[in-house]
């Protein structure tokens, strides 16, 4: 495969995104979302009827997941890339612990700070400084896995 | 169709961002990369204008989409922890699957480690409960909470996004 190309530019990327975000509230009367696709995966999985489900997130996810793929293909961007076992365990933990904050706060940064930013939810709104607070806090605790 | 189609979309905009990559999103809290800044509020900023204009323009109907529900307290904490995982992993759940998608070891890593996390929180019954139901306050957006109007929020939070790019621009030109 020939040599992968640079990502696009964040402004020209995030435009697309919320113009992604906007045809979901148009066409679907909703925004986007991804913790709720785990959690209907789990639901189902332990019969925990108390987790959120949602059929309409599951099929959602499986086109993130068809999308990605594309859009790295397209790019070369696809390869196998293995990292070191410290970086593999907190990676595991980290999302762990994101699970219980997502089902905490009733999503994640796409359902809440994207979905319920744009449409000025307060929940999405203290989700999203809450998230932030909570990343910069802890970064120093975990820079060296990092930099 | 149409959530397969959308989330194909999701998924194709945020591997064009780079936000496939955890070590670019953990730059963020570093300020040593600010490409999840910039496209999350990029996003923010674009469907929140075209949200307003099209209600304004009489094109949808505001009540048609369905803003998530507020509970502040669970919201409050639930990102405080929901962040500091965050950071650890270097992906959110959406973008953890962009990263497994393209090959990526640790966002498979991640995946597990969400779905581990949200399964034992359904075992404990954490998605229900006095806590999980504390401080409700429905659909409330910030113009009914400030009584403010709606166009006058939608402008200062433009207003923020913008001085935030440029001090961004600025930060890199300067680092």
């Amino acid at each position: 495969m020939s040599r992968p190309q640079a990502y696009s530019d964040p402004y020209v990327a995030g435009t697309g995104l919320g113009l992604v975000l906007l045809a979901s509230y148009v066409l679907a009367g909703r925004g986007l979302g991804a913790s709720g696709a785990f959690t209907t995966v789990a639901a189902k999985v332990i019969n925990a009827p108390s987790l959120h489900q949602s059929q309409w997130l599951l099929l959602e996810i499986g086109g993130v997941i068809i999308g990605g793929f594309l859009s790295a293909l397209l790019a070369g961007r696809v390869q196998w890339k293995v990292e070191r076992g410290s970086r593999m365990s907190l990676a595991f933990a980290g999302g762990a612990v994101m699970g219980l904050g997502a089902v905490l706060a009733r999503g994640c940064t796409s359902g809440l700070a994207l979905t319920g930013g744009a449409l000025l939810s307060v929940g999405g709104w203290i989700f999203m400084i809450a998230a932030f607070a909570g990343a910069y806090a802890l970064a120093p605790l975990v820079r060296r896995s990092w930099l | 169709m149409t959530a397969m189609l959308i989330g194909i979309a999701f998924g194709f905009a945020l591997e064009r961002a780079g936000l496939g990559d955890s070590r670019k999103l953990a730059g963020q809290f570093y300020f040593t990369d600010l490409t999840v800044f910039k496209v999350m509020f990029t996003a923010i900023v674009t469907a929140m204008l075209g949200v307003f204009w099209l209600a304004r323009l009489g094109v949808i109907d505001l009540a048609s989409i369905s803003v998530p529900e507020t509970y502040l307290v669970p919201q409050l904490l639930g990102g405080l922890i929901f962040g500091a995982g965050f950071v650890a992993a270097g992906l959110c759940p959406g973008t953890s699957c962009v990263s497994a998608a393209t090959g990526r070891a640790d966002g498979l890593a991640v995946v597990f480690g969400l779905f581990t996390g949200v399964l034992l929180c359904g075992a404990a019954g954490l998605g229900d409960g006095h806590f999980y139901n504390l401080t409700p306050r429905g659909t409330e957006t910030l113009p009914q909470l400030l009584h403010v109007p709606y166009g006058v929020v939608v402008f200062a939070v433009v207003a923020m996004a913008l001085t935030m790019f440029k001090l961004a621009e600025r930060f890199k030109a300067a680092s």
